[in-house]
């Protein structure tokens, strides 16, 4: 047997490594392919939107109120050092569009949404819902899997937005109500900074990201082994995996962007 | 109908199908009989495309499925239906839109044609009335008999059976058994039964195939059989657990096994 060969492994592992990135993408672009295919399954989208998106969203209020609080709280002691507490508006703004939103908002997210949807399929296959799909001659990637790219493609901009929003409310609060900072320097620095490529860079990182999540979660629960502990791996790593990825490709995007 | 020629398949070591070769019949109910690991789920799955053999042909219907691309097996997998061993009902659906889904996706009818429709599949598997529950709400042996309705709201010309009965008490598998037999006497259903219940075999089958190992043992009637003198065929149906069919893993003599110390 060749297994003690360390150069005959570390080949097998690139092997390995290289065709599920490929089987990934094909699995990715069969979904997309098919979400222009008839049957248009309107109701399937709306389920996944509703699922992906809508019931995440107090999870998303909830760290996006904090995470805007604590930062007006931070950069107040910060700036007053400088006599600079006029900027708090921009700092804010700028950290929470540019960067906290999109990413804490696809970290959260992937953290719910994306390790459902992961156990979801898995246990589909456990269950034989999958196969039994195929026998029905249904695609269950379409029915399955396309909704679900969709949902997060959509969905991830969306509540990134919110997040935004209530982000900078968190941070007005904080710094205009707590810390007494001048509402009008607050907004009027902050209105003045912020520019629309700052928004549109965010806008776009959110659907990088909320893709990330979907492509991951539902290949991984696509392909998970047909029993407990492979539902229970396969959750894992999409959190894992996700997470990563969704920080990675921040930095590429924020590095092309800037 | 179905006709499965020269099939070879591994799954590394293990030989599920070493070239077999049968056939079965249009309009007859036909059991695989096999113990746990002879192959006979696998060669399920294979014959309705749900998995490719290693060489061999499955012929459905003139055609070769084991060719066959995505878009024409969906064409002819509208003229099977499938019995999952564990139902395979959509748990978030309730038992109507489970029985419903097929005709919702694949129909332009109306929702009137639809409900009338089900009315007679839940009828035939003598479920009307519980149409507005659950999947989790239902017995073990009650979501048997919704996935059957489910896998023949299309109509479909064979009925694949994968292990029907097993975990089900006697008097619900007494009704799968009987709803097979039906299904067949009354609307002419190919039937396909893998199954390890040798007795329910006997009683529904039109013809039994005995799987062992990746090998055909026997094939015949259910009288055939019977009469078997094949001693692996008279070990199989009765139940034995030592015979030609060994109980041992291994030849090996036990006292030289535990002194030898090499593992």
């Amino acid at each position: 047997m060749a297994t003690g060969n360390p150069i005959a492994a570390f080949g097998r592992g690139g092997l390995n490594t290289l065709s599920g990135i490929g089987s990934a993408g094909i699995f990715l672009i069969h979904a997309i392919t098919q979400i222009f295919s008839r049957p248009f399954r309107l109701r399937r989208y709306i389920q996944e939107i509703e699922f992906l998106g809508a019931k995440s969203f107090l999870i998303v209020f909830v760290t996006a109120i904090f995470t805007g609080m604590v930062l007006a709280l931070q950069g107040y002691y910060t700036l007053s050092g400088f006599g600079a507490e006029a900027l708090l508006g921009v700092a804010v703004s700028q950290s929470i569009i540019r960067e906290l939103g999109p990413v804490l908002c696809a970290l959260m997210v992937a953290g719910r949404a994306g390790s459902a949807t992961a156990a979801e399929i898995g246990i589909m296959k456990i269950t034989d819902q999958v196969p039994a799909l195929e026998m029905m001659a249904i695609d269950p990637i379409a029915f399955i899997i396309s909704p679900k790219v969709l949902a997060g493609i959509i969905s991830v901009p969306i509540l990134t937005g919110f997040f935004d929003l209530i982000g900078i409310g968190g941070g007005y609060l904080v710094g205009v109500n707590l810390l007494g900072v001048n509402e009008g320097a607050f907004i009027g620095n902050m209105v003045s900074t912020v520019t629309a490529h700052d928004i549109w860079g965010g806008f776009l990182k959110s659907v990088f990201f909320g893709l990330i999540i979907a492509w991951v979660a539902t290949f991984k629960g696509y392909t998970a082994k047909a029993t407990t502990e492979g539902v229970a791996a396969a959750t894992t790593s999409t959190v894992v995996l996700s997470s990563v990825l969704i920080l990675v490709v921040d930095y590429i995007l924020t590095s092309m962007l800037l | 109908m179905i006709k499965v020629e020269n099939l070879y398949n591994t799954f590394g070591h293990i030989e599920t199908a070493k070239n077999i070769y049968c056939h079965f019949e249009q309009k007859k109910v036909t059991c695989i009989l096999g113990g746990s690991g002879s192959g006979k789920s696998t060669l399920l799955k294979q014959m309705v495309g749900l998995g490719k053999p290693t060489s061999g042909k499955i012929i459905f219907d003139g055609q070769d499925i084991t060719t066959l691309n995505r878009k024409d097996m969906y064409k002819l997998r509208k003229k099977m239906g499938m019995l999952f061993q564990g139902s395979a009902l959509f748990n978030s659906l309730n038992i109507y839109e489970n029985v419903a889904f097929p005709l919702r996706e694949h129909t332009d009818l109306s929702d009137n044609v639809i409900n009338t429709i089900i009315k007679i599949k839940l009828e035939m598997v003598g479920l009307r009335g519980v149409e507005h529950l659950m999947p989790s709400q239902l017995s073990g042996g009650m979501t048997k008999r919704v996935g059957l309705a489910r896998a023949i709201v299309m109509d479909p010309k064979v009925v694949f059976y994968d292990e029907p009965t097993s975990g089900l008490d006697p008097i619900a598998a007494g009704v799968i058994d009987k709803l097979i037999k039906d299904l067949n006497l009354k609307l002419g259903v190919t039937s396909i039964v893998v199954s390890h219940d040798v007795d329910a075999a006997l009683k529904i089958a039109d013809k039994i195939i005995i799987l062992f190992y990746g090998d055909i043992i026997a094939e015949g009637t259910p009288e055939e059989i019977r009469n078997s003198d094949d001693p692996k065929v008279i070990q199989f149906i009765n139940g034995s657990p030592d015979g030609p069919i060994p109980f041992k893993m291994t030849d090996k003599d036990f006292i030289e096994d535990i002194l030898d110390e090499k593992i």
